[in-house]
């Protein structure tokens, strides 16, 4: 069932939560509403479901206006950040209370919302819970029948407000991993809110990134990462190198620093934005930039090797940061305290003041001596 | 120094014992021997006595009025203090701080002023009451007076109770249910009520024993007739004065056995609520 998101305006008081917000979710896609707190994303999903009303703008699902339609009507399955479980009532009960709601007419027999709960307990795998009392759960598992009990309605939207937000890493990395399976097994469509933006990236087939009520920009993790069209984007996912200087003809200076850029843009004031993987490090500074460095920590912990380096000669607000493989920096044999060059293969070009950044790259033609790469 | 420092006031044995002496004193001349003296009064001129001064046509006329008060105030103020304590913790709306802060009115009035203000209102005199005389309904005077002061009375003790447990419990489990299908009813029945019953029965236990016990309110607008507006508490003073010191006191015992009773519901109901806060710790205990 897809989701059309047309136009929601809603206000707090004088607050403006959401401003004019539009977003198409096709039919079984997984979608993360990524943002700060206070952003807004938290406040759409409430009224995706209808817990909250929107001051202006309609909702659809699957081309049908439900903008008007009470919550109860909506059908679909709600897992809140702190899991709202019924703190009287059994797992099995809890899991159960949807069919136990229903007109009898409509209601299963007792022997039936029995099995569908078994069944449901079985596919989040506590079937053997389910006797127990919500408090004598582990996050983890109060997670997994919070989803449980938002599935037993078989619907067709689930939707997740921060649904691994109080779960440690570990616990956090195996449920997302289910959530992933358990949607592509029933493929219904879901949104989900998260603040990590590891996890919207893992997790999602598209992202929204949200700021200050508004969607700065929606597109599948891949392109969001490689292409942000806007500086909160930037900043927002991931590391990013900055390297802000005044142009003159075609070079860009602060310092004793420098690049020169492929092709002359207009202002003079402009930040050069480069993820880690886009700069790569040399002993010596290349032909297209010079831009000095000292080495300040070393990790050695993960797939690659990440140095955190210092400006020698111009500065930046943040410390630069940059990822060799285990193999180079077994031939370099960095340390601390040595300096280095950084080479900008891709960088993203903005104005000061700008918002939308500008991609350059450079040939390797103008890259020489390949010989000081490391 | 630093053992100096550890040395907590009320530390020396003197200064506790003395405490705890003068704790027990106190207790017993204002709680205890008082209590005791009620019984052993009521009791003074024998069983039988005793018998025939509770089975006195006034004094069982007071007694059925009396439970016919508490019988009516109760359910409407478990009503209304539900409904209140629901609109506040559930709802924002402007002047919501203000009738929280309106709902212990009837606890900061003294209850004479109360009763004064009803027969200003409702009197045959008052602005309502000339109104409501015409049309011939009295309500002073008569047992629909003392009803309305004891409501008036005893309203903040259901919705004290609740509002804070309530707002702590938040409304993330109504809204659960609600995207589950469940209707307005089925939410209060299946998931609010389960969550505050204990309060809501210690705010009725506490209502049930002001509302059968209360005075300064009732005696201002019920005229003391005897065998028609007089309550059990307006019937002990009643007799007091009448000189029957020993019938005033037989009466007197059986608003202190309902004073007792109410004492172990209540510590009962405060030890139920004490394990529902903390399942964990109880949960591990039998595990």
């Amino acid at each position: 069932m897809s989701i059309s998101i047309e136009g929601i305006t809603k206000n707090f008081g004088s607050f403006q939560a959401l401003k004019n917000i539009s977003l198409e979710i096709p039919d079984g896609q997984l979608v993360g509403l990524l943002g700060p707190s206070g952003s807004g994303k938290t406040t759409l999903l409430r009224i995706i479901a209808g817990l909250e009303s929107a001051d202006e703008g309609r909702i659809l699902f699957h081309g049908e206006d439900v903008t008007r339609l009470h919550v109860r009507e909506r059908r679909v399955g709600f897992v809140f950040q702190h899991y709202a479980l019924f703190r009287h009532m059994t797992v099995a009960q809890n899991v159960a209370f949807g069919l136990d709601v229903l007109p009898s007419r409509e209601r299963p027999p007792a022997a039936e919302i029995h099995k569908r709960v078994q069944m449901l307990l079985e596919m989040v795998q506590l079937g053997h819970l389910a006797d127990r009392y919500p408090a004598q759960l582990s996050g983890g598992q109060k997670q997994r029948i919070a989803l449980a009990r938002a599935l037993s309605m078989k619907p067709q939207i689930l939707l997740l407000d921060e649904p691994f937000g109080a779960l440690d890493a570990k616990v956090r990395k195996d449920l997302r991993r289910w959530l992933r399976t358990l949607h592509e097994e029933f493929h219904f469509t879901s949104v989900f809110v998260t603040h990590d933006q590891e996890e919207a990236l893992e997790l999602s087939d598209q992202v929204a990134v949200m700021s200050a009520g508004k969607i700065e920009q929606v597109d599948t993790p891949q392109k969001l990462y490689a292409q942000p069209s806007s500086r909160f984007v930037f900043d927002f996912l991931g590391q990013v190198n900055v390297f802000r200087g005044e142009r003159s003809d075609s070079t860009l200076r602060q310092g004793d620093a420098w690049v020169r850029l492929p092709d002359a843009a207009g202002a003079t004031s402009l930040q050069l934005y480069m993820r880690s993987h886009e700069v790569r490090l040399q002993t010596t500074p290349a032909a297209h930039a010079h831009l000095p460095l000292r080495i300040e920590s070393v990790s050695l912990v993960g797939a690659e090797v990440r140095l955190e380096l210092s400006p020698v000669g111009w500065s930046s607000e943040e410390p630069w940061e940059v990822g060799i493989t285990h193999a180079q920096f077994n031939t370099w044999q960095p340390q601390r305290g040595d300096q280095c060059f950084a080479v900008p293969q891709v960088a993203h070009l903005i104005e000061v003041d700008a918002h939308t950044p500008h991609t350059l790259r450079w040939e390797a033609g103008e890259m020489d001596d390949p010989a000081a790469m490391i | 120094m630093q053992q100096r420092r550890t040395m907590r006031a009320g530390d020396q044995p003197l200064v506790k014992w003395t405490l705890i002496g003068l704790a027990i004193i106190t207790t017993l001349l204002m709680l205890v021997i008082p209590l005791v003296l009620i019984f052993d009064m009521a009791f003074s001129a024998g069983a039988g006595n005793y018998w025939d001064n509770l089975t006195n046509q006034y004094t069982r006329h007071a007694i059925g009025l009396t439970l016919l008060v508490a019988a009516l105030t109760v359910p409407i103020n478990l009503v209304f203090g539900v409904f209140l304590a629901w609109l506040v913790t559930r709802f924002e709306f402007p002047g919501r701080k203000a009738l929280i802060t309106l709902i212990d009115i009837p606890f900061a009035v003294s209850p004479v002023v109360a009763g004064l203000l009803y027969l200003l209102l409702y009197g045959s005199n008052g602005w309502i009451g000339s109104w409501l005389m015409d049309n011939e309904v009295q309500l002073m005077f008569a047992w629909p007076g003392i009803v309305m002061v004891t409501v008036f009375v005893t309203c903040p003790f259901v919705a004290r109770e609740l509002i804070p447990l309530m707002q702590q419990q938040g409304r993330e489990e109504e809204e659960a249910g609600v995207v589950l299908g469940a209707t307005g009813w089925q939410l209060f029945r299946r998931i609010t009520l389960p969550n505050i019953q204990w309060a809501l029965l210690y705010g009725v236990v506490l209502t049930n024993a002001r509302a059968v016990g209360e005075f300064g309110a009732v005696s201002v607008v019920s005229g003391n007739i005897r065998g028609e507006t007089n309550t059990l508490s307006l019937h002990i003073e009643l007799l007091y004065q009448d000189y029957n010191v020993v019938g005033s006191f037989a009466a007197a015992s059986l608003l202190a056995g309902i004073a007792l009773i109410t004492i172990v519901v209540k510590s009962f109901v405060e030890w139920r609520q004490a394990r529902q806060r903390a399942p964990l710790a109880e949960l591990s205990d039998g595990r």
